[in-house]
């Protein structure tokens, strides 16, 4: 049976869509990310913070939050529960008991890891996450749509929403004072201020030698890992502790693999599927078709005319 | 004729006031489920002003760890599966062939398609900047993301299932001629149509691929993509069964014009109630598969596990037996009570991932605040009003007295 030119060229109109449609969403998402190799990153040595907070009052002011007085932050109550960030709270220092010492609790930072593969940026349907070649991920609020799936999607839980705002609401979080550190010589407002240097600013691949020439050269010092080198890909904010970590409030089960790369099989699926099931489609019903015929013993159904001049 | 009110043209008269005139139905609206509905709507558009005026925070009990309830759980999750009746009809008719199913496909492509603007409303009292909603099409491409995957298809989806309605609509406004142009339209509706249910369905699943940290073991699976479209074809044939038995009880006189006996009826509902038996039976395997494919044995025996069983077992396995039993001893009454109960379980599994059993492992669970619930219930009884009004009028539950319409296409 010739095939009709018609039928022909809506298939290959079909599979040419698919393929240039699909082409566009697979070639961000599989792509393997090359990486930005002078990138910076902070090393959050637990061993040395004190829990003053000065970290959190300046980060407030750095980045235009709700002026609030140094004596606020000298608040030792809030460490009775453990926080998490907020629409104005970038950053929190929560407190956790130290087995080994209970005179000396451990006092943890937390603000927005900036991963390397961001799981933020790359759920985001309008792009409004990017990763920037100095390491920051940015958020730009004039393209949000308030849809929260990278709130969802982040393994640290540190993405907030501006609930209250009815109708400008943004997504706010750590910027790891991208703006501020453009300028070479700058550091992070909450770098600057630790009085006790727990925070090494600088390339993320010289504090990662840096971290474990540390646990070399302390031994006994520190748990043998550098949370957040490999975790979900690796993350430009890492830590050192003497504590192990799970027991210090961090996950140690969210694995070695990015976040984005779990939508990647999902995503080549979809062009599978856009070039063969029109013509899966098609052989259904034409199988449907002649069964039928045989079944009316070859007389040709009423609308088979119609149908064959489509 | 004069009515001593305003006296509407013969069109209006015809076409919206079912004949009668503007006096005679208002009278005949007063009835005690209109009541209920004007209760739920009364206490409902004050709620949607209120999250519109003062947005998400003081109308839901969302947060900063909790970023999606039930908005999202139930109105776009749910709502999107068990609208897939026109997508499992239109396979079944157009491209399988079994026109004998062809009076289910209008009303189950009505179904789904106020079922998909209902779930887009819903999200739009979800986003915080929903009068973005052009962005991730036109304006800024997030391209790897799987929810741009699924904007863009619920958007061409809605559109497919607008064309499948046209010559209903072109009938009812008695328009021949962009009718043929309609109907011609359909197969390629359908296919199109076919081809986005595959991928939007699984997608909105395949949305929580990249929580593994934060939805459930038990639910969390690399098979989602495929349980989620199995589901939602269990979703549609349940929903067109249990649509189908509502409609010839609730709208009976426009059921009757159809001509179908009801035995037909009941012996098409069989046949439905076999698909859905042999779907679920496969969509059991398939939750066991996965549960064996991740080694999640062990999560059985918690709390969560006696839960995930109350979903397996009492909402699939049970069905599918129900089902089977149903079919075996020509009980249709049997086959609808099952198909109810097939709706609950699929609402069940996507409250379960998306809600009940996510952030399992945290401290600060979410329970949706009384505005929610009340945004949600008002939703459904204006998409309940609008399916009345359009089935009250075109012609869905039957075919035009002037065309061929369901055996032509």
């Amino acid at each position: 049976m010739p095939i009709p030119r018609r039928t022909f060229l809506k298939f290959a109109a079909l599979g040419l869509g698919a393929a240039v449609s699909s082409q566009t969403q697979e070639a961000e998402a599989v792509q393997a990310p090359t990486g930005y190799p002078d990138s910076r990153g902070v090393l959050v040595d637990l061993t040395e913070c004190i829990g003053c907070r000065k970290c959190e009052w300046r980060c407030n002011e750095v980045n235009g939050l709700p002026p609030r007085p140094p004596s606020d932050f000298e608040d030792k109550s809030v460490f009775e529960r453990t926080r998490r960030t907020h629409a104005d709270t970038f950053t929190v220092v929560n407190r956790f008991a130290n087995a080994a010492d209970p005179e000396k609790p451990v006092y943890v930072k937390k603000q927005c890891m900036h991963c390397q593969e961001p799981a933020c940026a790359s759920v985001c349907f309008v792009k409004a996450f990017t990763k920037q070649p100095s390491g920051a991920v940015t958020y730009d609020p004039s393209l949000c749509m308030g849809c929260r799936y990278c709130m969802a999607a982040c393994p640290f839980n540190i993405p907030a929403y501006q609930y209250d705002d009815a109708f400008t609401p943004e997504v706010t979080k750590c910027t790891f004072c991208f703006e501020r550190t453009q300028a070479e010589g700058t550091q992070p407002g909450c770098v600057e201020v630790c009085p006790v240097e727990a925070l090494t600013y600088g390339k993320r691949s010289d504090l990662i030698e840096l971290a474990h020439a540390r646990i070399w050269s302390r031994p006994g010092r520190y748990v043998d890992h550098v949370y957040g080198e490999k975790e979900v890909g690796g993350t430009s904010w890492m830590y050192l502790s003497a504590a192990p970590f799970d027991q210090v409030g961090f996950r140690t089960d969210l694995g070695e693999t990015p976040i984005p790369a779990l939508s990647r099989g999902f995503l080549s699926m979809v062009s599978v599927v856009l070039m063969t099931w029109p013509l899966l489609c098609m052989l259904f019903r034409q199988s449907a078709k002649s069964a039928e015929k045989d079944a009316e013993g070859g007389a040709p159904e009423p609308d088979a005319r119609e149908e064959e001049s489509r | 004729m004069t009515d001593n009110t305003i006296a509407p043209s013969p069109w209006v008269r015809e076409k919206v006031l079912l004949g009668m005139s503007l006096g005679e139905y208002v009278r005949s609206n007063l009835t005690l489920g209109n009541a209920v509905a004007a209760a739920i709507l009364a206490v409902g558009l004050p709620v949607m002003a209120y999250r519109i005026l003062y947005g998400i925070g003081p109308a839901t009990n969302l947060s900063d760890t909790n970023p999606w309830g039930i908005w999202i759980g139930f109105d776009v999750m749910t709502g999107v599966a068990l609208s897939a009746g026109g997508f499992a009809m239109g396979t079944a008719v157009h491209l399988f062939g079994m026109k004998a199913y062809a009076m289910f496909v209008r009303p189950a492509i009505l179904t789904g398609f106020l079922g998909y603007i209902y779930a887009v409303t819903g999200l739009i009292f979800d986003l915080g900047r929903y009068y973005r909603l052009p962005y991730p099409m036109f304006v800024s491409l997030g391209v790897s993301s799987i929810l741009f995957l699924v904007a863009w298809h619920v958007a061409l989806y809605l559109t497919c299932q607008f064309v499948e309605l046209t010559p209903a609509i072109f009938e009812w406004l008695d328009m021949p001629r962009l009718r043929r142009w309609a109907v011609r339209l359909t197969l390629g509706a359908t296919v199109f149509g076919v081809i986005l249910s595959t991928l939007h369905q699984s997608a909105l699943g395949s949305l929580f691929l990249v929580m593994p940290s934060k939805v459930h073991p038990l639910w969390y699976s690399s098979y989602i993509p495929v349980l989620f479209f199995v589901s939602a074809i269990i979703a549609g044939i349940a929903m067109v069964i249990v649509e189908s038995a509502l409609s010839h009880t609730f709208f009976h006189e426009q059921a009757a014009r159809s001509g179908v006996s009801r035995a037909t009826f009941d012996r098409l509902t069989l046949g439905l109630g076999r698909a859905a038996s042999l779907t679920l039976v496969t969509y059991f395997g398939l939750k066991l598969l996965a549960l064996a494919h991740d080694h999640n044995w062990p999560w059985l025996f918690t709390g969560y596990g006696a839960w995930w069983a109350v979903e397996v077992f009492g909402f699939v396995l049970l069905p599918a037996i129900l089902f089977a039993a149903g079919v075996r001893r020509g009980n249709a009454r049997l086959v609808r009570c099952t198909a109810l109960v097939t709706v609950v379980g699929i609402a069940l599994n996507r409250l379960n991932l998306s809600v009940i059993a996510f952030n399992w492992n945290s401290p600060e669970q979410y329970v949706p605040h009384w505005m929610e619930v009340t945004i949600t219930i008002t939703l459904i009884t204006m998409f309940i009003l609008e399916f009345r009004f359009i089935v009250n009028r075109l012609p869905i539950l039957h075919d035009h007295p002037r065309y061929r319409s369901h055996q032509e296409h």
